[in-house]
């Protein structure tokens, strides 16, 4: 299996299209970046697509080749993990509109010869899913054994069982929501807005001069961040402490250690994401309401459905707060799907879905094995 | 696996092949039952995230919830047994939550520790004090059961509300015992009852 080209880590594919999207466009070549993990049983019944959020990418389980860390999700993925990659055959692609391997905004427009930039078609997640259904196809899977994913990536995980209920057996949906709220909209548009009042983002046309809107795109980071954490997180580990100083300097520079930190994670994200990118996928998940594209009642996107469902939240976290992930489960028990639903308990807000968390693999490990025949 | 003595006659009497919901199913281990010896598609709501972290990970289907304000999520009609085994004495309501259980059942299966069994009446009149009993364990200021109930308060408000009773099963610790004395000698009752 393992001299099959298309499977492995840092794969990419340039699919033909066209694929139809939700504003009318029809994107065509589409390429995707992605990753697999494990063999492919012979019956094909085995595959886990594995759905990363905003500013996530392939390496689920890989270092990642610009940065050179170890995957987001090793302590989920990986031999003898939750999600087993010895009994597993894991995919994770590059969602459409990111930057590292799919069709984007930095990607080149076949037509023009040059970086598609703000001319890129705008995309939603159900965009992104039905280029995740094309690489599929390409990978020879029919049927998913189970799509996880925590936030946007929870999303996604609801859009297959939505858009493709006959290719999904099971959907984990992790610190997620079936719609973007007012408030998630809305640190979304601070964020754009920082990008596109740096003067260097020039309305998305940076790529030839390479000199790409850092500074805007940093302080999106830095609010979005904060929005990742909870409250408790950033006081116990910063409370008001000072940042390598004896008293406040009475000037700008970094006195707390909170601001030291927020700015470190904002250098950090310009290294490895596309400013662009960062507007499409935002708008992507702002435009997601899962109940508006099935006639306002979100019970009907999940009629007649065979998939197993486990919804899981996080007590601190205001993100995507349990209140969210209950409505989606009220809407399954509504659809009579079989679900589940726990909120587990964690200081670190939405993050927790990344960290260390025994609940969460012992659900995660219980619900897939159940789905073993 | 043996199960609890309450939870035995449920699953001895679940019919096979049908649709359970357990309400405080607990780690599900009445659902693990049904769903392995009688090939019964059981979802279950419990309240403990723990418990419900030990139901999804034996495989079942567990809505983490409470039994006073999320049953109005489901729909009626929807399974053939609603189940609520050692949890109507901590509702809020129990009248409501009994309402609601045989609105999505066809059937309700509902078992609860006995008030007025005569060892409970002893502690009371005797020792003047709440009673600490075998299946009441808890002192009054800790206890979760907050609407204590007897076997013929369960019998008045079923016969008030119109509910049919089709079966009941009466236990003094795990020996079943008869129903003309089943207020002063059960320990633990189990109801069978239909809308």
């Amino acid at each position: 299996m393992s001299v099959d080209p298309r499977y492995g880590t840092g794969r990419s594919v340039t699919l033909p299209g066209p694929l139809r999207l939700d504003g009318g466009v029809l994107l065509s070549p589409v390429d995707i970046g992605y990753e697999t993990y494990g063999t492919l049983a012979p019956d094909g019944g085995n595959a886990i697509l594995v759905c990363h959020a905003l500013t996530g990418d392939q390496h689920v389980a890989s270092e990642h080749p610009r940065t050179g860390k170890p995957g987001w999700w090793t302590r989920m993925v990986g031999p003898g993990k939750p999600i087993d990659t010895d009994r597993y055959f894991v995919i994770c692609s590059n969602v459409l509109g990111s930057c590292l391997g799919s069709s984007g905004p930095a990607t080149i427009n076949p037509a023009t010869a040059k970086p598609w930039g703000m001319s890129f078609p705008v995309i939603t997640i159900r965009d992104m899913v039905r280029a995740q259904a094309m690489l599929l196809d390409h990978l020879g899977v029919d049927k998913l054994f189970a799509v996880v994913g925590g936030s946007m990536g929870g999303m996604q995980a609801l859009s297959w069982a939505a858009t493709f209920p006959e290719r999904v057996a099971s959907a984990v949906v992790i610190a997620s929501a079936a719609r973007h709220s007012a408030q998630n909209i809305a640190f979304h548009e601070v964020g754009r807005q920082a990008v596109m009042a740096d003067p260097k983002w020039r309305g998305g046309d940076y790529y030839e001069d390479n000199d790409p809107p850092v500074a805007g795109l940093a302080v999106a980071r830095m609010a979005a961040h904060i929005t990742y954490l909870s409250e408790a997180g950033l006081t116990a580990k910063f409370g008001r402490k000072l940042q390598s100083r004896e008293t406040k300097t009475f000037g700008f520079d970094a006195d707390f250690q909170v601001e030291s930190y927020l700015r470190h994670q904002g250098l950090a994200f310009v290294d490895r994401f596309d400013a662009n990118s960062y507007l499409y996928i935002t708008r992507a998940l702002d435009y997601f309401d899962l109940a508006e594209e099935h006639g306002g009642l979100l019970a009907n996107a999940f009629k007649g459905a065979d998939t197993r469902f486990c919804v899981v939240s996080f007590d601190t976290d205001w993100l995507y707060p349990t209140s969210e992930s209950r409505s989606v489960v009220h809407a399954l028990n509504a659809a009579g799907a079989r679900a589940s639903f726990v909120e587990l308990k964690s200081p670190f807000g939405h993050d927790a879905f990344l960290l260390e968390s025994p609940e969460l693999d012992r659900v995660v490990r219980g619900f897939l094995q159940a789905g073993v025949a | 696996m043996s199960l609890r003595p309450d939870l035995a006659i449920i699953a001895a009497n679940v019919a096979a092949g049908s649709r359970v919901l357990d309400v405080g199913c607990g780690d599900g281990a009445l659902m693990a039952a049904l769903r392995d010896t009688r090939q019964v598609d059981a979802r279950g709501l419990e309240l403990d995230a723990g418990d419900v972290a030990a139901a999804v990970g034996r495989g079942l289907s567990v809505v983490q919830g409470d039994a006073d304000t999320d049953l109005a999520d489901y729909p009626d009609n929807s399974f053939d047994y609603a189940i609520l085994s050692q949890t109507l004495q901590t509702t809020r309501h129990p009248d409501l939550v009994l309402e609601n259980l045989l609105r999505i059942g066809k059937h309700a299966f509902v078992s609860f520790p006995n008030f007025a069994h005569w060892r409970v009446r002893a502690s009371l009149l005797f020792g003047g004090r709440m009673p600490v009993t075998r299946l009441l364990p808890i002192a009054w200021y800790a206890t979760p059961n907050i609407h204590h109930v007897t076997v013929d308060d369960f019998r008045a408000l079923v016969q008030e509300r119109g509910i049919g009773i089709e079966g009941s099963w009466f236990l003094s610790g795990d020996q079943s015992c008869g129903s003309a004395m089943a207020n002063l000698f059960a320990e633990h009752a189990v109801f069978l009852l239909r809308r």
